[in-house]
């Protein structure tokens, strides 16, 4: 991983403090998630974000008015950088009616229309090809929209990727690949699974331009998606962003991680946390006081205490829900 | 010695075809590779080279003749010095095939039945003319009217614009359309079809040509998991709006992979819609629905339906809707079941039926999901009796699902239990006589036929 921070000191509190509580609410949101899971009151497969702040909270600083984006099944993270509520979220993975899917989707397949978020997809590498159709549908309707593809070092391994890269670059659609890089596909490490050691080199093939990003510094992410953001909306096609970065946590919430040891896993929080970070810079360049600090972290825990809440709240969906949206209506 | 040159069959269906040309005269001498003749198919015209050098000695069928039989000479090849023997051989040029429209109407009218047309599509306005097209034709208007009428339709796969098309649906749509509506892709169907599935969230109406359903396979995650199931999981927020076609089920002669009815399968997934027309009036009007259609929709196309001709209403906008069976004619004494090719046999048996005085009643059922069971209980409560006619394997068919409604919702109408004739159990072989076989025959329906009818 690497591990050069950016050290910018013209950088001001306007352009930190909203990464920087970004990130934390999606932490913040995460724990609370693994919390409400050992407690019973999410089921199922539950994929925490927690490490991987900084790569969606980095990307979304760039992301314009319809720009679309589209991940895997560790998705929480990035409905709450896009700006969808954390309710709504929260109630989803309670499977209560309140949530963005009524209770339909669960963690994994969950979707906003209203922000440009289509999935939340559960089958690794399958939302590559439909990332890139979401771009394709911008192309044709002639507008400057890009859309953001996220998956991991994985799903980097499925065909289907390869097949959409072609295509991409064949047809110059305005998509950005994002390789998540947390160095386990599940409990494979990157060294075990890839025979590349820069998954993003194998863009090259394709001709497809990228490059290998530290994930653990939002700034560099930040500007790395910026460079990415202008190549696609200039008509220039695809681009990857292998974005390295770390999960902290198991693959999913039934996961012993035996693959890798504990002190791996503290070395990486203790030296290279991304929210630790902007902290640091927010204080050393004088932006803010610990008081201030302490009172984000105070708003912070109340979003997510209010999420908890509503997700215990809200309602199971009613049991004749189980037999609407199985087919859209023709509209008259 | 003189040699006869034959007709030759240019495409694994191909059964006859039009001599458009001849590129030689009698007396030329030619050589191996030569071009001798141009041949059109049904689906191409195509260069037909000569093999065997020598002096073309006869043509035996002039250019332009129509329906001439594959295997049938076409002219004769003579060595240097030797002359045209005396006795020609004799050219068979078939009767066009009989469509099987007409031999719906010859029954139809055996039955003294009124004209099926009426039956169901009894939204036609009076006085709507009928024009003879192919099933392929049908299916390339359906497309091409969408795409004239919304800007958001547009066709995508393997070989569809500058090709033409496989199967050649989709001739002259590059040309009225362009390529940003009419797109070839590389031969990367889980890709392409997952891009697709993506352009249908992002509001486009693709539609996507498999060049067979067989190679759909390789996409069957993305239309399952994607494609069938995003409405249900985002709470009704988006869906796919999106047709899958192409051709499906048995070719001729193209072995097990490549020949394969898939109704069964893809009706069995909540969240599609699947339709299998049979007829090229039901192919252009359940396709414009499709289209318009804000679902997923596997539209079940077949091969050797393509070049068959059928009476299709001349109108500017015509339309079946998804979901209702067609009465195909009435009867009282049986009920046959079936789509797609399934009907060939269905109204070949239907027709020795009636000769044997039967009173036939042939439903097709044209979508099978959601399939029209009340057309076919309704049916079944008045000739008790049915017999279900498809392609596909016996295990788990669309007749089984057929059979079950009827035990539950007809039981007390039944005088004899509901056969499914099907095809039979095994991939599918390459050899003619095996392949015969293991598709379902008319002897099966007459059989289960007289089975229910305890004949």
């Amino acid at each position: 991983m690497a591990t050069k921070k950016t050290r910018k000191t013209n950088l001001s509190k306007d352009d930190l403090m909203p990464l920087y509580r970004r990130m934390l609410l999606i932490r913040r949101f995460e724990e609370k998630a693994g919390q409400l899971y050992g407690m019973g009151l999410i089921g199922g497969f539950c994929h925490l974000y927690i490490g991987q702040e900084a790569v969606v909270v980095g990307l979304e600083a760039v992301a314009e008015e319809g720009d679309k984006r589209v991940t895997s099944y560790r998705d929480h993270g990035h409905m709450l950088a896009c700006g969808m509520d954390a309710n709504g979220v929260m109630a989803e993975l309670t499977g209560r009616s309140g949530g963005y899917s009524k209770g339909k989707g669960g963690s994994m397949h969950m979707f906003s229309k209203e922000k440009h978020f289509y999935g939340g997809h559960g089958i690794v590498g399958a939302q590559v090809p439909i990332g890139a159709g979401l771009a394709f549908s911008d192309k044709y309707k002639g507008n400057t929209n890009v859309t953001f593809t996220y998956f991991g070092d994985g799903a980097a391994n499925q065909g289907q990727v390869y097949e959409t890269f072609n295509m991409a670059a064949l047809w110059d659609l305005p998509v950005i690949f994002v390789i998540e890089n947390n160095q386990y596909a599940m409990g494979t490490s990157q060294q075990r699974s890839t025979s590349s050691a820069e998954i993003y080199e194998r863009g090259q093939a394709f001709g497809i331009p990228g490059e290998a990003v530290d994930g653990m510094d939002v700034l560099a992410v930040k500007a790395a998606g910026q460079t990415a953001v202008n190549h696609c909306r200039s008509g220039q096609g695809p681009y990857i962003l292998e974005i390295k970065t770390y999960r902290y946590r198991g693959h999913s919430m039934s996961d012993p991680a035996k693959y890798r040891t504990r002190e791996e896993v503290q070395k990486v929080r203790e030296e290279k946390d991304a929210i630790q970070h902007v902290r640091d810079l927010l204080l050393t360049g004088k932006h803010c006081t610990e008081d201030d600090l302490k009172l984000v972290d105070k708003e912070i825990k109340a979003i997510v205490n209010q999420s908890a809440e509503f997700a215990k709240e809200s309602p199971e969906p009613a049991p004749d829900e189980l037999w609407t949206d199985i087919y859209a209506n023709l509209e008259a | 010695m003189a040699v006869d040159i034959l007709m030759p069959a240019l495409s694994p269906t191909m059964e006859e075809g039009t001599l458009a040309k001849w590129l030689v005269a009698e007396g030329d001498t030619i050589k191996s590779g030569d071009i001798l003749a141009e041949i059109e198919t049904d689906k191409a015209t195509m260069e037909f080279e000569a093999v065997d050098e020598g002096i073309i000695g006869k043509l035996l069928v002039a250019e332009g003749t129509a329906s001439v039989s594959v295997n049938s000479p076409i002219a004769i090849l003579l060595e240097d010095g030797e002359e045209v023997p005396t006795i020609q051989a004799k050219t068979t040029v078939k009767d066009p095939i009989i469509a099987p429209n007409k031999q719906a109407t010859e029954l139809v009218s055996a039955l003294d039945a009124p004209p099926n047309e009426s039956l169901v599509d009894q939204n036609l306005p009076e006085g709507t003319k009928f024009k003879t097209q192919t099933v392929r034709e049908a299916i390339r208007e359906a497309m091409s009217e969408e795409m004239r009428l919304d800007e958001a339709v547009y066709l995508i796969g393997e070989e569809v614009a500058e090709y033409e098309g496989a199967y050649k649906i989709s001739q002259g749509m590059l040309d009225e359309f362009g390529s940003k509506r009419v797109i070839d892709t590389p031969i990367t169907e889980h890709g392409f079809t997952g891009i697709a599935v993506g352009a249908a969230f992002g509001g486009l109406k693709p539609v996507v040509e498999f060049m067979t359903f067989n190679f759909a396979m390789q996409a069957m995650d993305q239309i399952i998991n994607s494609a069938a199931k995003t409405l249900y999981m985002s709470g009704g927020q988006m869906g796919a709006p999106i047709v899958f076609r192409g051709p499906n089920g048995a070719a001729a002669r193209v072995g097990a992979q490549h020949s394969q009815d898939y109704a069964a399968w893809y009706s069995h997934i909540p969240g599609l819609k699947v339709v299998q027309p049979y007829s090229a009036a039901d192919a252009k009007g359940l396709l414009k629905s499709a289209i318009r259609d804000p679902n997923p929709v596997i539209f079940l196309e077949n091969e050797i339906l393509y070049g068959q001709s059928f009476e299709v209403p001349d109108l500017a906008d015509y339309t079946v809707p998804l979901g209702k069976a067609r009465v195909w004619c009435e009867g009282n004494d049986i009920t046959l079941v079936s789509f797609g090719i399934g009907m060939k046999y269905t109204l070949e048996a239907a027709e020795q039926l009636a000769e044997m005085g039967v009173s036939v009643e042939v439903v097709d059922l044209r979508s099978l999901r959601p399939l029209d069971t009340q057309t076919v209980i309704n049916s079944v409560k008045k000739t008790n009796r049915c017999v279900t006619i498809e392609e596909g394997y016996p295990v788990c068919s669309i007749g089984n699902y057929v059979s079950s409604v009827l035990m539950q919702q007809a039981f007390d109408y039944l005088d004899a239990p509901v056969i499914n004739c099907t095809g039979k159990d095994v991939p599918m072989p390459y050899a003619a006589n095996l392949e015969k076989l293991a598709l379902v025959t008319t002897e099966d329906v007459m059989a289960a036929a007289k089975s229910v009818l305890y004949r």
